[in-house]
C-alpha cells in the first residue's frame, strides 16, 4: 500500500477514498456500542454466602473459564463491580450487609440470582432466611440449581448479556432532550 | 484408673447431688439439681473430665419443669464420656454459668440463652450469638412457628414469615427414586 502524499496546504485536500481511515470506522448507534462494551465486560461482584460459591468459583476457573466472556474479573470491592453475582443463602442477618454492598457498586449495575436460596429462600424455609434477594435488590437472571453447575452460571450470564444488548440507556437518558428539542422546533 | 472405676468413684463423691443415675449403653448420665451444676462441673473438671463437648438444651413443652440443660463431658486421658444433665424452670430460667471452669462453655451458653432463652448467672458476655441483638424471638422454643414471625430492628435486621406452601420440606424416607424421596412440601402427614 502506498503511502498518501503529505498535504501541505489542507484547504486543497480532495474528497478521495482514504483507506488509512475508512477501512477503520463504523457507524453504529452509541447504544449498541455502548452495550457491545458493557456486556463483554461484566466484572462480577462474588457475593459468596454458601456452597453456590463453591460453582462461582469454578466457573471462574481453567475448565469453565468466564474470561471467555469478558466476566474474569471478579472485584472484592463493589465499587469496581458491574453484576453482582447473589451465591448461596441469604439469612436476614446478612441480607442488608449484601443490600448494603450492591448500594456500593455504581451504575450501570446487574444481579444474578445463583441457584435456588438466593432466588426463593431453597430448602430453607425457615425463620432465618430470606426467601429470595429479589425481595431487597432488582434481579436480572434467576439461575435455578441446587447448586447450579458452572454450565448453567454461564447460561445465565449469557443470558443477561442477551438482556444487556437489548438495552437503550442512552436513548432514555437523552429522551427529555429530544423532546424538549422537538417542542422548540 | 478404669473409666467405670473413675465413674463410681465420681458417683461417690457427689453422692446425694446426683439425683439420679442412668446407664444406657455404656453411656452414663448424671441427673442433677440445677444449683449445684457449679459444684459438680469442679469436681468432674478436677477428676479429668478435662473437655467439655457440648452444652445443649432440650424443650420438654408442656412438661414441669419445662427445659433441661445437658452438659457432654469427656474424658481425653480416660477416652471416657460423662454426660451431666439439669432442669430448668420456666418461671425461673436460670443456670450457673460453668465459663470460668471449661472457658469453651462461654459460646456455648451464648448459644443457648440465644436459641432457647435461658440466662446464665455470672456470664462474662451473654450476649446473642446466632441472632442479632435486639431479635425479639428465641427460635428453638417449642410455640415458636417453624416458618418464623415478622421482626424488625431498623439498620440491623428484619424477618418474615416463610411461606410453607402446604407443609414443612421434609425427606421420605423409602426406596422410591430420588424424585419421590427428595424434600418437598408434601401436606400435613
Amino acid at each position: 500500500m502506498n503511502a498518501l502524499p503529505v498535504q501541505k496546504d489542507s484547504q486543497t485536500v480532495p474528497a478521495a477514498y482514504d483507506s488509512k481511515i475508512e477501512g477503520n470506522v463504523i457507524f453504529t448507534r452509541l447504544d449498541a456500542a455502548m452495550n457491545w462494551m458493557r456486556k463483554n465486560s461484566l466484572w462480577p461482584m462474588p457475593m459468596g454466602l454458601a456452597c453456590c460459591a463453591i460453582e462461582l468459583m469454578a466457573t471462574a476457573s481453567a475448565r469453565f473459564d468466564i474470561a471467555r466472556f469478558g466476566a474474569e474479573v471478579m472485584r472484592f470491592s463493589p465499587r469496581q463491580c458491574d453484576v453482582m453475582i447473589v451465591a448461596g443463602t441469604v439469612t436476614y442477618k446478612m441480607a442488608l450487609a449484601v443490600k448494603r454492598i450492591y448500594d456500593q457498586m455504581p451504575e450501570p449495575k446487574w444481579v444474578i440470582a445463583m441457584g435456588a436460596c438466593a432466588s426463593s429462600g431453597g430448602m430453607y424455609r425457615s425463620y432465618a432466611v430470606l426467601q429470595g434477594i429479589d425481595q431487597l435488590l432488582p434481579v436480572d437472571v434467576y439461575v435455578s440449581g441446587c447448586p447450579p453447575r458452572p454450565e448453567a452460571l454461564i447460561a445465565g450470564l449469557m443470558k443477561l448479556q442477551e438482556k444487556i444488548a437489548g438495552e437503550r440507556s442512552f436513548t432514555a437518558q437523552k429522551r427529555g432532550l429530544v423532546d424538549k428539542l422537538e417542542a422548540l422546533t | 484408673m478404669t473409666g467405670a472405676e473413675l465413674l463410681n468413684s465420681l458417683g461417690a463423691r457427689l453422692g446425694a447431688k446426683i439425683g439420679e443415675r442412668i446407664e444406657f449403653r455404656g453411656e452414663t448420665t448424671f441427673l442433677i439439681d440445677r444449683a449445684d451444676i457449679r459444684e459438680v462441673a469442679q469436681l468432674c473438671k478436677d477428676e479429668r473430665f478435662d473437655y467439655l463437648l457440648d452444652i445443649s438444651s432440650v424443650d420438654n413443652f408442656g412438661t414441669e419443669p419445662r427445659f433441661e440443660v445437658v452438659y457432654e463431658l469427656y474424658s481425653l486421658t480416660l477416652s471416657l464420656h460423662l454426660r451431666v444433665k439439669l432442669r430448668v424452670s420456666e418461671e425461673d430460667p436460670t443456670v450457673d454459668t460453668v465459663s470460668d471452669i471449661w472457658p469453651t462453655a462461654n459460646w456455648h451458653e451464648r448459644e443457648i440463652w440465644d436459641m432457647m432463652g435461658l440466662r446464665f448467672n455470672n456470664h462474662p458476655d451473654l450476649r446473642r450469638i446466632l441472632m442479632w441483638e435486639g431479635y425479639p424471638y428465641f427460635p428453638l422454643r417449642k410455640e415458636f412457628p417453624l416458618e418464623g414471625l415478622p421482626s424488625d430492628m431498623p439498620d440491623v435486621a428484619f424477618t418474615s414469615a416463610a411461606p410453607m406452601e402446604g407443609g414443612p420440606f421434609v425427606t421420605q424416607p423409602s426406596t422410591a427414586t430420588t424424585k419421590d424421596r427428595e424434600p418437598r412440601a408434601r401436606g400435613p402427614i
